[in-house]
C-alpha cells in the first residue's frame, strides 16, 4: 500500500480535503494536473476579487465629489490591474505550496486515471516530469473540478481572442471598449460589473427571465436595477441562437419573445454555466455513475465503487469552492470513521459585484414551493446609518422565518460587503437559531450588520427604525 | 426565610426519594454547597444550596420516598430577604433560566410546566439547538430523553422533528406503573398466588430497582435472543498478564482478566463490525467504535458503565478507567453519560465460580457476553490428555441484527485473540 488517501485535483476541495486528511493521521497524497489552488484560486474567486478591487476603487474616484474630495482626470494602467491579479493568485498558489509540505503531503504534478484495484482503484499518474507511477491507495478521492461550458455549435466556444471564456476573461492584452456577456450568474456579473467599471459598454444576455436566478426574485431584481444605475444594458429572455465573428469583434444573434436582434461588440464572454472534469479518468470501466458530465455520490461522496470518492464540482452543483472544501472535509473524516456532524450545514452564495449579493438557504419562491409557510422581514440600507454615513445605500436584508417553529429558513442580501455580513446568518442556520435568537443578539452600532438585525424584527412587526 | 424545594430531575417526574441529607439544622451553608441527595433510577444526583444561610429546619427526613416536587424539603434562614425573584423563564430566549434549580422563594410562583429544560436530572446541561427546543416545546417532547445527533451529542431539529411524545427510551425517568411501555399481564398480589401477608419482609422497589426490572422485562420479552457458547483456553492470557502486570508495577496499576476480555471484546468487534450493531426501526445502526458496557454489582442491583472507543485504548488505560468506573458505580457517583449507550456489553461471573450462564440483552445493543470462571481441565490435545485453564464464554445476540453465523464468526475471533493475546496488537 503506496498511501491510505490520494486525491486527484488540488483546488479548493482537494488541498483542503489533503490536510484534514493528514491531521487524521492518513499518509495522504495529491495529483494535480496544472497548478495547486485549482481554478478558485488561480483562475477564478481570488484573481476576480483582485480585478473587482481594482473597477470598485477606480469607479469610486468619479464619486470624489460626494465625499468632499476631488483628484484629477482618474485613469487606470490596464497591465497593472490584470499584473496585480496574477501576482495575487501568485502568492497564494505558493501558499497551498507550503500547506502541503508543512502537512507532509506528497505532491505529484502529472495528470492521473483510474484502473481497477483492490481496496480502491490505482491510480497511474502521467507525470509532467515524464514516466509513468501507479500508485495504490485505501482510499481515492476525485476533486478534478469543473471548467467553462461551451456551446460550439452555436460559437459560444472561446477562441483566446474575441470570445472569452473566465480564463480568457482574466488576462486580455487590452480592456474591451464594448462586451457581450452571455450568461448572468456570478462569473457573468462579477465580469460584466469589472468591466463596466472600468468604462465599457456591457451587454449581458440572460436566457431566464431574470439576471442571478439562482437568487430570490427581489434581490434579482434590485440587482438589476442597481447595475442599470451603473449602465450596464440586459437581455432578459432571451436565447443566443449564433455568434459570429467579425472583423471589429463579435455578432451575437438573439431572440426575446420572438424577436430577433443582433447585438454587436468588440469582445463577448460566454459564461453559461460549467460542465464536471469527468473525462479520460477511466470512469467507465470502473462502472463509476456519471450523469451530465457530475459523478453521482451519497450524502459521503462514496461513488458506489469500493475505496473511491468524488467531493466538489466535479460531484456537482452548487459549484463553489467552499462546498468543496466542507464536502472535502466531510468526505475524510468520514474514512476516518469520525462522527458525521456536518452534514446538511447550508451553503451561502456570493456575488462579488458593485453592490454584492450573498443569499444562505430557500428564496421565498422555493420556500413556498416547499410547501413552507413563512413570515418575511425586510430592511432596507437607505435608513441605516453606517450606509448613510458610507454614502452607500443601496440594498436591503430579506429573511425568512418558518411560521411555525421560527426557523431561520432563508436570508438574502444586496449592498455593500454583504459577502461578509452572510456569515452572521450562516452561523444562525447552522446552530440552528430562531428568530428569538436573532432578535434578542445585540448588533454593534453602527454597522450595516444592524440591517440583519432589523429585518428580523421586521418579520415579527417589531422592527425599530422604520 | 427560604424554603428548600424538592428539584424536579425530569419534567415528567412529580414525584421522588430524597435519599440523603448531607446537612443538619444549624448547619450554615454557603451557594454552591451540596445540602442533600436525591435518588433516581440509577444514579444520586445532588442538591446543590443556591444561596447562603443557616438551616433552620429540616422538612423532610432522609429516606422519604415520594416526596411530591415542589414540596418544601428544609427551611434556611438568614440574609436572603434581599434575594431578588428568580428569574421567570423568559418566553423566548435565555434557555438557561428554565427550571431545574433545586430551591426558590416559598413565594415564587409555580414555575410555568415547560416540555424542555436546559438541564437534566442531574444539572447537567442539555446541548439542544433554539430550533430543537422549540420544536421540543411544541410537540411536548422530552429532550432530557432524546439522543442527539449534532456535534457532540447536541440534539439538533432532526433529532426531534420525526420524534413523538412518549416514543422514547425512558432511561433516565422514574417510572409509575402507568407510564411503563408493554404491561401486558396484570401483576397478581402475593396473597392472590397463595403467600400469605406477615410471611415476608417487603423491600420497596427504588428507582434502580424499577429500571432493572422494566429494562430486563423489555428485552427478554422484546427483543429475540438466543445464546451461543464456547470455550475458551486461557494460560496465555493468564501468563501474559502476569508479564503485563510486572511491567506496570511500578506505575501501580493492576490489569484484570476482566480487562484484557474487554479489550479483547472491542478488538474483536472492530474484526467483526456486523456484530457492534444496534436494531432500530430506520435500520440496522453499525457502530463505529467499541463502548463496552461492563456489568458492576452493586447495592440494591447492578449498573453498567462504559468504556468508551475501548479499541483505541492501552491495557493500562481501561484497566484505569474499569477502576474508576467500579468504584464510582458502587457509590452511585457515575453521570447518566457514563452508564447510558454503549454497543456490547460484557457480565462476568467467574469469581464466583459460575461456569456459564447466559445474560440479557441491555437494549439497544446488539449482543452481551457472559463470561464463566476460569478452571483447570482435561483437554484432549491430538489423541493425548493434557491439563488446560478454560473459560467457558455465552454471547447472547439480538436476532434482528446479529445472526447465528455472525455470533459465531465474532467469537471466532475473540477466541483467537483470548488464547494469543498478542494478536491484539497486531
Amino acid at each position: 500500500m503506496d498511501f491510505d488517501l490520494i486525491i486527484i485535483g488540488a483546488g479548493p476541495g482537494g488541498y483542503v480535503a489533503a490536510i484534514r486528511a493528514s491531521q487524521l493521521g492518513l499518509k495522504t497524497a495529491i495529483v494535480e494536473r496544472e497548478a495547486l489552488g485549482g481554478v478558485c484560486l488561480n483562475w477564478g474567486c481570488i484573481p476576480t476579487k483582485a480585478l473587482l478591487k481594482s473597477g470598485e476603487v477606480y469607479e469610486q474616484l468619479h464619486h470624489l465629489a460626494d465625499y468632499g474630495l476631488a483628484a484629477d482626470k482618474p485613469r487606470f494602467d490596464f497591465a497593472k490591474v490584470i499584473e496585480r491579479s496574477r501576482k495575487v493568485a501568485g502568492q497564494l498558489n505558493s501558499g497551498v505550496g507550503f500547506l502541503m509540505r508543512k502537512h507532509k503531503i506528497e505532491v505529484i504534478e502529472g495528470t492521473a486515471r483510474l484502473e481497477k484495484g483492490s481496496p480502491a482503484p490505482k491510480v497511474i499518474i502521467a507525470q509532467k516530469k515524464g514516466g509513468n507511477r501507479t500508485l495504490q491507495a485505501k482510499h481515492v478521492i476525485l476533486a478534478t473540478g469543473a471548467r467553462a461550458r461551451t456551446l460550439p455549435q452555436i460559437g459560444l466556444e472561446p477562441d483566446g481572442d474575441r470570445v472569452w471564456s473566465y480564463r480568457e476573461a482574466m488576462v486580455p492584452k487590452a480592456a474591451p471598449k464594448s462586451l457581450i456577456v452571455i450568461g448572468s450568474g456570478a462569473i457573468g456579473i462579477e465580469f460584466a460589473s469589472f468591466y463596466r467599471a472600468l468604462g465599457a459598454e456591457v451587454m449581458v444576455v440572460e436566457a431566464l427571465p431574470r439576471i442571478l436566478p439562482v437568487e430570490d426574485e427581489e434581490v434579482s431584481t434590485a440587482a438589476r436595477k442597481a447595475f442599470e444605475r451603473r449602465g450596464l444594458k440586459f437581455r432578459i429572455g432571451a436565447t443566443v441562437k449564433r455568434l459570429s465573428k467579425s472583423k471589429t469583434g463579435v455578432a451575437v444573434d438573439i431572440e426575446t419573445g420572438g424577436k430577433a436582434e443582433t447585438l454587436e461588440a468588440e469582445r463577448a464572454i460566454v459564461a453559461v454555466g460549467i460542465v464536471g472534469n469527468v473525462e479520460d479518468l477511466g470512469l467507465e470501466a470502473l462502472g463509476v455513475k456519471v450523469e451530465k458530465t457530475h459523478i453521482v455520490t451519497d450524502k459521503h461522496g462514496a461513488t458506489g465503487v469500493p475505496g473511491l470518492y468524488a467531493i466538489g464540482d466535479v460531484a456537482g452543483p452548487p459549484w463553489l469552492a467552499h462546498k468543496a472544501s466542507h464536502e472535502g472535509v466531510h468526505c475524510v473524516e468520514h474514512i476516518a470513521g469520525e462522527p458525521a456532524n456536518n452534514l446538511n450545514a447550508p451553503i451561502p452564495g456570493c456575488t462579488y459585484s458593485n453592490p454584492q449579493i450573498a443569499s444562505i438557504g430557500l428564496t421565498e419562491a422555493a420556500a413556498k414551493a416547499a410547501g413552507r409557510k413563512v413570515k418575511v422581514g425586510r430592511f432596507p440600507f437607505k435608513v441605516n446609518g453606517k450606509a448613510i454615513a458610507a454614502g452607500e445605500t443601496e440594498g436591503f436584508v430579506k429573511t425568512l422565518f418558518d411560521d411555525q417553529t421560527g426557523a431561520l429558513v432563508g436570508a438574502h442580501m444586496i449592498g455593500s460587503e454583504v459577502t461578509e455580513m452572510i456569515q452572521g446568518f450562516a452561523l444562525a442556520m447552522t446552530l440552528e437559531a430562531t428568530e428569538a435568537e436573532l432578535q434578542a443578539t445585540v448588533f454593534a452600532h453602527p454597522t450595516l450588520s444592524e440591517a440583519m438585525h432589523e429585518s428580523a424584527l421586521d418579520a415579527y412587526g417589531k422592527v425599530l427604525h422604520l | 426565610m427560604t424554603d428548600i424545594l424538592m428539584p424536579a430531575l425530569s419534567p415528567t417526574m412529580e414525584e421522588g426519594t430524597l435519599a440523603k441529607w448531607l446537612v443538619k439544622k444549624g448547619d450554615t451553608v454557603s451557594a454552591g454547597d451540596v445540602i442533600a441527595e436525591i435518588e433516581t433510577d440509577k444514579a444520586t444526583m445532588e442538591v446543590e444550596a443556591v444561596d447562603e444561610g443557616v438551616v433552620e429546619e429540616i422538612l423532610v427526613e432522609a429516606g422519604t420516598e415520594g416526596v411530591k416536587v415542589n414540596a418544601p424539603i428544609a427551611r434556611l434562614s438568614g440574609g436572603v430577604e434581599a434575594k431578588a425573584p428568580e428569574p421567570k423563564p423568559a418566553k423566548e430566549a435565555a434557555p438557561e433560566a428554565a427550571p431545574a434549580k433545586a430551591e426558590r422563594p416559598a413565594k415564587a410562583e409555580p414555575a410555568p410546566a415547560k416540555a424542555s429544560p436546559a438541564k437534566t436530572p442531574g444539572g447537567e446541561r442539555i446541548f439542544a439547538s433554539p430550533l430543537a427546543r422549540r420544536i421540543a416545546e411544541q410537540k411536548g417532547l422530552d429532550l432530557a430523553a432524546i439522543e442527539g445527533s449534532g456535534p457532540h451529542g447536541r440534539i439538533i431539529e432532526r433529532d426531534v422533528k420525526d420524534a413523538k411524545p412518549g416514543a422514547k427510551p425512558a432511561t433516565t425517568t422514574a417510572t409509575t406503573p402507568s407510564e411503563r411501555r408493554g404491561e401486558t399481564r396484570p401483576v397478581q398480589s402475593l396473597q392472590q398466588m397463595g403467600i400469605p401477608e406477615g410471611s415476608y419482609e417487603l423491600i420497596p422497589l427504588d428507582g434502580m430497582r424499577k429500571t432493572v426490572a422494566r429494562r430486563m422485562t423489555d428485552s427478554f420479552r422484546d427483543v429475540p435472543h438466543f445464546p451461543l457458547t464456547i470455550d475458551l483456553e486461557i494460560d496465555r492470557l493468564l501468563e501474559s498478564r502476569g508479564r503485563i502486570n510486572k511491567m506496570l508495577e511500578k506505575d501501580g496499576v493492576k490489569v484484570s482478566v476482566n480487562d484484557i476480555i474487554l479489550k479483547a471484546c472491542a478488538v474483536a468487534l472492530m474484526r467483526v463490525p456486523e456484530a457492534n450493531a444496534s436494531y432500530s426501526p430506520e435500520g440496522i445502526a453499525l457502530h463505529h467504535h467499541a463502548d463496552i458496557a461492563m456489568a458492576v454489582a452493586v447495592e440494591g442491583g447492578l449498573i453498567t458503565p462504559i468504556v468508551r472507543k475501548c479499541e483505541t485504548k492501552g491495557l493500562a488505560q481501561i484497566a484505569q478507567e474499569t477502576k474508576d468506573l467500579a468504584e464510582r458505580a458502587r457509590t452511585r457517583k457515575l453521570k447518566p453519560e457514563e452508564f447510558q449507550g454503549g454497543t456490547f456489553s460484557v457480565s462476568n461471573l467467574g469469581m464466583f465460580g459460575i461456569k456459564s450462564f447466559g445474560s440479557i440483552i441491555n437494549e439497544p445493543q446488539g449482543a452481551i457476553l457472559s463470561v464463566g470462571a476460569g478452571t483447570k481441565q482435561p483437554v484432549v490435545r491430538g489423541d493425548q490428555l493434557a491439563i488446560a485453564t478454560v473459560m467457558s464464554v455465552t454471547m447472547t445476540c439480538d436476532h434482528r441484527v446479529v445472526d447465528g453465523a455472525t455470533g459465531a464468526r465474532w467469537l471466532e475471533a475473540f477466541k483467537a485473540l483470548i488464547e494469543e493475546p498478542l494478536a491484539m496488537i497486531v
